[in-house]
C-alpha cells in the first residue's frame, strides 16, 4: 500500500538511519538517506520525495534553518525528530511547516503511523465526506449537528468550531497557538485557558472516559491530536 | 573555630595580634605597683599562646616579639628603657622570648596536621557518595542492557527451538528493560538540568486533572499490580504551573510508589484547592494547588525520612533498585515552581506525599460558556 513513496530521512545518527532503512524498506517505502543539512537540501532538490524525515540536531546547520530553506520551495510532508523535553523547539518547527514530530526514542510504529498520516493529507479536503464519523461519534457538517450512541449531543458553536477544526486535521498534532487563533481569533493566542476549558468539555461531551481520552489527545507542552482511530 | 582562621584576612590578624598584646600590656600596667613583673610575663605568655591558637604564625610570632619588649620596656626595672640591671632578669627576659617562640611554632604544626586529616576525611567522604552513586547507576543502568543483551541472545541462538510464546516474552522483556533504561536517563538529564541552574518553569494555565490522568495512562504497564484511586474535583480551576514539570514530578512520585509498594496496594492521588466562599467574583485571587499522592505500603523508615529527597540517598533498607534520583529531581522541579512538597508516614501505614503550589488560579465556571 506504500509503493512508490519515496521517503528522505536526514539524519547523521548511522544508528538511526540503519533502522529506519531496515522499517522502513520492510513497509515497501523507498528510502533515501542523507547525513547532514546540506546533502539533504540538495537530495530533495533532485529526488523530490514524497516525505522527509528531518532531523532537528544535525552537525552542520541548524535543523530549524534547514526547514525554513526546505520549506521555501518544497510542499510534500516534512516530520522532524527530535530530542526528548524540547517543546519549544517542536512548537518552533511545526510554526516553520513542519507536519509532525517525533520524539527520540520513539516506536517504529508511531513513526510509520504518523507517515501514513502526513502523506494521506488532510481527510475532509481529500474526500469532502459530509459526515465523519468516529468510534461512538458521527458529525454531520450540513446540518451541524453531533451525534453519540445515535443520540443528539448539544455543542456551543465555540465547541462545535473546535471539534471540526480537529476533525478537519485528522492525525496531525496542533499548537495551541494555532487552534487559538483560528477558533478565537489573533489576539487569544496566548490565551491557553480557554483552550483547555474547551477541550475539557469537549472530552466530557463526546469521549466514552474524558480522563482517558481515545480521540482527543494531549501533546505535552506543544497541544493536540485529533485521532479518528 | 575552623571557619575563623581559614577566612580571616592575614592583615587583620596581625592587628589582632599587636592589639591583644597591647590592650594586655596595659591592662597590666595599672597594677604594676602591686604585681611582680614574674606574674606579668606569665600573663602575656598566656596571652601569646592563645593568639597562636587562633592566628597563623607569622602575627603570633610578631605578637611574641612585641610581648618581649612590652615586658622589657614597661615592666622590668628601670621602666621605660630596654636596659636590664641584672643577670637573672635578662635570663627570664630570654626564656619568656623562648617559650613564646616555641609555643607558637608547635601550635601552627598542630593545627597544620589537623587540617591535613580534615582534608583527606572529607575526601573519602566525598569518595564514598561518589561511588554509592556510581553503584547505584551501575546496577540501574546495566540490568536492563544486561536484560536487552541477554534476551537477543536466547533469541538468536540458533540451537534452541523457541516456541512463539517465548520469543513474544523475550520481545516484551526487550521492551520493559529499554523503557526502564530511558526513565534513568531522562533522570539524568533532568538531575543535570537541574544542576546547572537551567531550569526556567514555563508557567501556563494547567488542567492538573488532565495532567494527572494523562501522566497515570502512561504509567498503566507499571502500575498494573496496583490500584489507583483518583479524588479529583470536578471544578478544580485552572493553575499557572509548567506542564512539563508538573507531569514528570507526578511520573516520578507515582513510579517511585508502584516500585516500592507491594502488589495489590492501593495508590492515591488527591487534588484540592483553597475554597474561597465568593471565588468566583474573585478570579485573580491567589489560590493553593494541593496534591497528595499517597500509598498503603511500608511507608519510609522514620529514622531516614528527613533524607528521602537528598541526592543519590538511598534507603539501607530499599530492597528494589533506585538512583536515588527521581524523589530529589521531584523536590528541584517542585521548588522550581515555588512550590513546597513534604512527606510523612500514615498513621494507617504508607507513605504520603503533599505538594502545595501558591499559584494564580482561574476557575473554569468564568470561561465555560463563552
Amino acid at each position: 500500500m506504500n509503493k512508490g513513496f519515496s521517503i528522505l530521512v536526514i539524519d547523521d545518527e548511522v544508528q538511526i538511519r540503519k533502522l529506519l532503512e531496515i522499517s522502513l524498506e520492510a513497509n515497501d517505502y523507498k528510502v533515501l538517506f542523507a547525513t547532514d543539512g546540506k546533502d539533504g537540501i540538495t537530495m530533495a532538490a533532485s529526488h523530490q520525495p514524497d516525505l522527509i524525515l528531518l532531523d532537528l540536531g544535525l552537525p552542520d546547520e541548524d535543523g530549524q534553518e534547514i526547514l525554513v530553506k526546505l520549506r521555501e520551495w518544497f510542499q510534500n510532508p516534512i516530520i522532524i525528530l527530535t530530542v526528548k523535553s524540547a517543546e519549544e523547539e517542536i512548537v518552533k518547527a511545526l510554526d516553520h511547516g513542519a507536519n509532525d514530530y517525533l520524539t527520540k526514542p520513539f516506536r517504529t510504529q508511531e513513526l510509520l503511523a504518523r507517515m501514513r498520516t502526513a502523506l494521506r493529507g488532510n481527510t475532509i479536503k481529500n474526500n469532502n465526506e459530509p459526515i465523519s464519523i468516529f468510534g461512538a461519534v458521527s458529525v454531520d457538517f450540513v446540518s451541524r449537528t453531533v451525534k453519540v450512541n445515535n443520540e443528539n449531543v448539544k455543542l456551543t458553536a465555540t465547541e462545535y468550531a473546535l471539534l471540526t477544526l480537529l476533525l478537519k486535521n485528522d492525525g496531525r498534532v496542533l499548537t495551541h497557538q494555532y487552534i487559538l487563533k483560528e477558533i478565537w481569533g489573533q489576539s487569544y493566542s496566548e490565551q491557553t485557558q480557554y483552550l483547555r476549558v474547551f477541550v475539557a468539555q469537549l472530552r466530557k461531551k463526546l469521549e466514552e472516559d474524558p480522563n482517558r481520552p481515545k480521540y482527543i489527545l494531549t501533546e505535552s507542552g506543544v497541544g493536540y491530536r485529533f485521532n479518528s482511530g | 573555630m575552623k571557619s575563623i582562621i581559614k577566612y580571616k584576612k592575614p592583615k587583620s590578624q596581625y592587628l589582632i595580634s599587636v592589639l591583644s598584646v597591647v590592650l594586655v600590656s596595659l591592662l597590666c600596667l595599672f597594677v604594676r605597683d602591686i604585681i611582680e613583673y614574674k606574674v606579668v610575663g606569665y600573663i602575656l605568655l598566656v596571652t601569646v599562646s592563645l593568639l597562636a591558637i587562633f592566628l597563623e604564625i607569622k602575627p603570633v610570632l610578631v605578637g611574641a616579639v612585641l610581648s618581649a619588649l612590652a615586658l622589657d620596656y614597661l615592666f622590668i626595672k628601670p621602666y621605660y628603657t630596654l636596659h636590664i640591671d641584672n643577670a637573672e632578669d635578662a635570663f627570664l627576659l630570654v626564656m619568656f622570648f623562648i617559650i613564646a617562640l616555641i609555643n607558637a611554632v608547635l601550635t601552627n604544626k598542630f593545627r597544620r596536621m589537623q587540617r591535613a586529616i580534615h582534608i583527606i576525611e572529607s575526601r573519602a567522604s566525598t569518595m564514598k557518595l561518589y561511588n554509592t552513586l556510581l553503584d547505584s547507576l551501575s546496577h540501574e543502568l546495566r540490568t536492563p542492557i544486561a536484560a536487552i543483551l541477554g534476551s537477543i541472545d536466547t533469541l538468536q541462538q540458533k540451537s534452541v527451538n523457541l516456541s512463539s510464546e517465548t520469543q513474544e516474552k523475550l520481545h516484551s522483556e526487550i521492551e520493559k528493560a529499554s523503557m526502564k533504561l530511558n526513565y534513568q536517563v531522562e533522570n539524568l538529564l533532568n538531575m543535570s538540568r537541574l544542576e546547572s541552574g537551567y531550569i526556567q518553569p514555563k508557567l501556563d494555565w494547567c488542567d492538573v486533572k488532565e495532567i494527572i490522568y494523562n501522566v497515570c495512562n502512561r504509567l498503566t504497564e507499571e502500575t498494573k499490580d496496583h490500584k489507583i484511586t483518583y479524588y479529583i474535583d470536578d471544578n478544580l480551576p485552572l493553575f499557572k504551573l509548567d506542564y512539563g514539570l508538573m507531569e514528570q514530578i507526578i511520573y516520578n512520585l507515582v513510579y517511585n510508589s508502584a516500585q516500592h509498594t507491594p502488589k495489590g496496594a492501593n495508590i492515591t492521588i488527591k487534588a484540592e484547592y483553597d475554597v474561597d466562599a465568593d471565588y468566583d467574583q474573585h478570579i485573580d485571587l491567589i489560590k493553593k494547588c494541593v496534591i497528595i499522592i499517597a500509598d498503603d505500603g511500608y511507608g519510609f523508615p522514620e529514622a531516614e525520612i528527613d533524607r528521602a529527597f537528598d541526592k543519590f540517598y538511598r534507603f539501607k533498607s530499599a530492597k528494589t533498585g533506585g538512583t536515588g534520583l527521581g524523589l530529589s529531581i521531584v523536590k528541584g522541579f517542585v521548588q522550581a515552581q515555588n512550590g513546597t512538597i513534604s512527606l510523612k508516614n500514615r498513621d494507617e501505614g504508607g507513605a504520603e506525599f503533599t505538594l502545595e503550589f501558591n499559584v494564580d488560579c482561574l476557575p473554569i465556571n468564568s470561561l465555560k460558556n463563552e
